[in-house]
């Protein structure tokens, strides 16, 4: 047998399900124009607080054949400003500073001394579109060792001739496969690849990916985190 | 399973209804909370897709459909990922809690669609598309509907890996791979939300064409005047 009510009572059992509801309503917040964009900016930040505990210092980018790779006339130009910036590359030089032990002026032929090594490794655009590209340069990590980088630094900044900014963590620095590539499909990089030094992170996405690279700062504080993150891209983007 | 049910007498008129709790408090919760993200998941799902509305190369770039800026949100691509990486945790979290919650209650039983129910699809669907006869409910949910909530739930768990595959095709490499590559997950991906937007059509023109106290069960949990008996 059930049991039995009268309609009156019905009604206020109904009422109080429904109230039970109300947490639902606690999602307009975000229809408050002055509430959206710090909950947003939250929802982005827990977002980049997972990645960076989702990020493995010994887990590899898939590698490709050179048979996947994308054509070099295929692999798309993109710049928020010029496609060259004119570097001067007989004055050229990475200019080095912040927790290292040897600040200064770096020259290509110096950055080139090191180990080469080479990689076939997607590119992913924020945009949605992927390459797979051909990449070689000298590890960020054999760089930053010869630079005498702090063992308790947190960040590696770059700048760039077309006044582009970005910034890494460590550990995205010193993985494996990020270089300071200065060759693209086996010739050095062109113009608008960001000649002649730029970043290859193949665990990163391309926006992070800096070109025509002028300075490199170590850090132990995040004072400049890029350029793109300032228009309101995540921070840090892994993938 | 035994279900609550609840005789009202009418306090005029003395008429006899009766009333049964189909939808448990965190089943109401999640399916509103989980419907308001899968709503901003979308919206701001087609303005990330504006970035690149393409499957193919970007040279040459061909375009597969512009998508109206009024059918999206966020504004631009930036806006957009961060609605869409905020909603994304709310998303999982009220799957998560569902699904957890339907198992541990046994309230699975209401939904998941079993091999018993499998004869059952036929006369519904010809019931519904064909003008057959209707066929005896037994309990809260039909076969066919077994079979669409428990294929939306499947979508739903979808949505998430090729979304996780697009995100982290590095850290989840192997999910990518699962799914031919992060080229192809993102079709996937792109695909899963049709899919799901197909679910979330169909569910509308029921919820519509079962009128009224249907549709407040999924409010207060009781269903005035069910179609079934309980047991």
């Amino acid at each position: 047998m059930s049991p039995r009510t009268d309609s009156r009572k019905f009604k206020t059992i109904s009422r109080r399900e429904l109230l039970k509801l109300t947490p639902v309503v606690a999602l307009g917040a975000f229809a408050i124009p002055q509430l959206q964009k710090p909950l947003l900016q939250t929802g982005l930040g827990f977002s980049d607080w997972a990645s960076v505990r989702l990020f493995r210092s010994g887990h590899l980018a898939p590698a490709f054949a050179d048979l996947d790779l994308t054509p070099f006339d295929k692999f798309p130009i993109n710049d928020y400003d010029v496609d060259d910036p004119q570097v001067d590359f007989d004055k050229w030089t990475l200019t080095v500073s912040g927790a290292v032990q040897k600040p200064g002026d770096y020259t290509l032929g110096k950055i080139q001394a090191l180990p080469k090594f080479t990689q076939n490794t997607r590119h992913v655009c924020v945009e949605g579109w992927d390459v797979i590209g051909n990449f070689a340069g000298v590890r960020l990590s054999d760089f930053l060792k010869t630079i005498g980088v702090d063992p308790t630094a947190r960040f590696v900044t770059v700048e760039c001739a077309d006044d582009y900014y970005e910034s890494l963590d460590i550990a995205t620095a010193m993985h494996p496969q990020s270089l300071l590539c200065y060759e693209m499909y086996g010739r050095p990089l062109t113009r608008e690849h960001g000649a002649p030094l730029r970043l290859s992170i193949p665990t990163k996405i391309g926006y992070k990916q800096a070109k025509y690279l002028t300075s490199l700062k170590v850090s132990h504080v995040l004072e400049k985190v890029g350029y793109w993150e300032d228009q309101g891209y995540s921070e840090f983007y892994g993938l | 399973m035994a279900t609550r049910t609840i005789v009202i007498e009418d306090a005029k008129t003395g008429e006899v209804t009766e009333a049964v709790y189909e939808h448990p408090f965190v089943v109401r919760l999640c399916h509103w909370v989980n419907a308001l993200a899968l709503f901003v998941m979308v919206g701001s799902g087609l303005q990330i897709f504006r970035a690149f509305p393409s499957f193919g190369t970007k040279i040459p770039q061909k375009d597969l459909l512009n998508w109206p800026k009024a059918f999206a949100l966020g504004g631009w691509l930036g806006g957009a990922l961060q609605w869409h990486l905020t909603f994304m945790w709310i998303y999982i979290a009220t799957g998560l809690v569902y699904v957890g919650y339907q198992i541990f209650s046994g309230n699975y039983k209401q939904v998941l669609f079993v091999r018993r129910d499998l004869p059952g699809v036929w006369p519904m669907v010809r019931h519904y598309f064909f003008f057959g006869p209707k066929p005896p409910l037994r309990e809260a949910y039909n076969p066919l509907q077994k079979h669409a909530y428990t294929s939306a739930i499947g979508l739903g768990v979808l949505s998430v890996l090729t979304g996780l595959a697009i995100w982290k095709p590095v850290q989840f490499s192997w999910l990518a791979w699962m799914m031919g590559g992060f080229h192809l997950a993102r079709l996937w991906h792109f695909l899963i939300m049709w899919a799901m937007l197909a679910f979330v059509f169909g569910h509308m023109v029921m919820v519509i064409l079962h009128g009224w106290n249907n549709f407040v069960s999924m409010l207060t949990g009781w269903k005035k005047g069910p179609e079934y008996r309980s047991e």
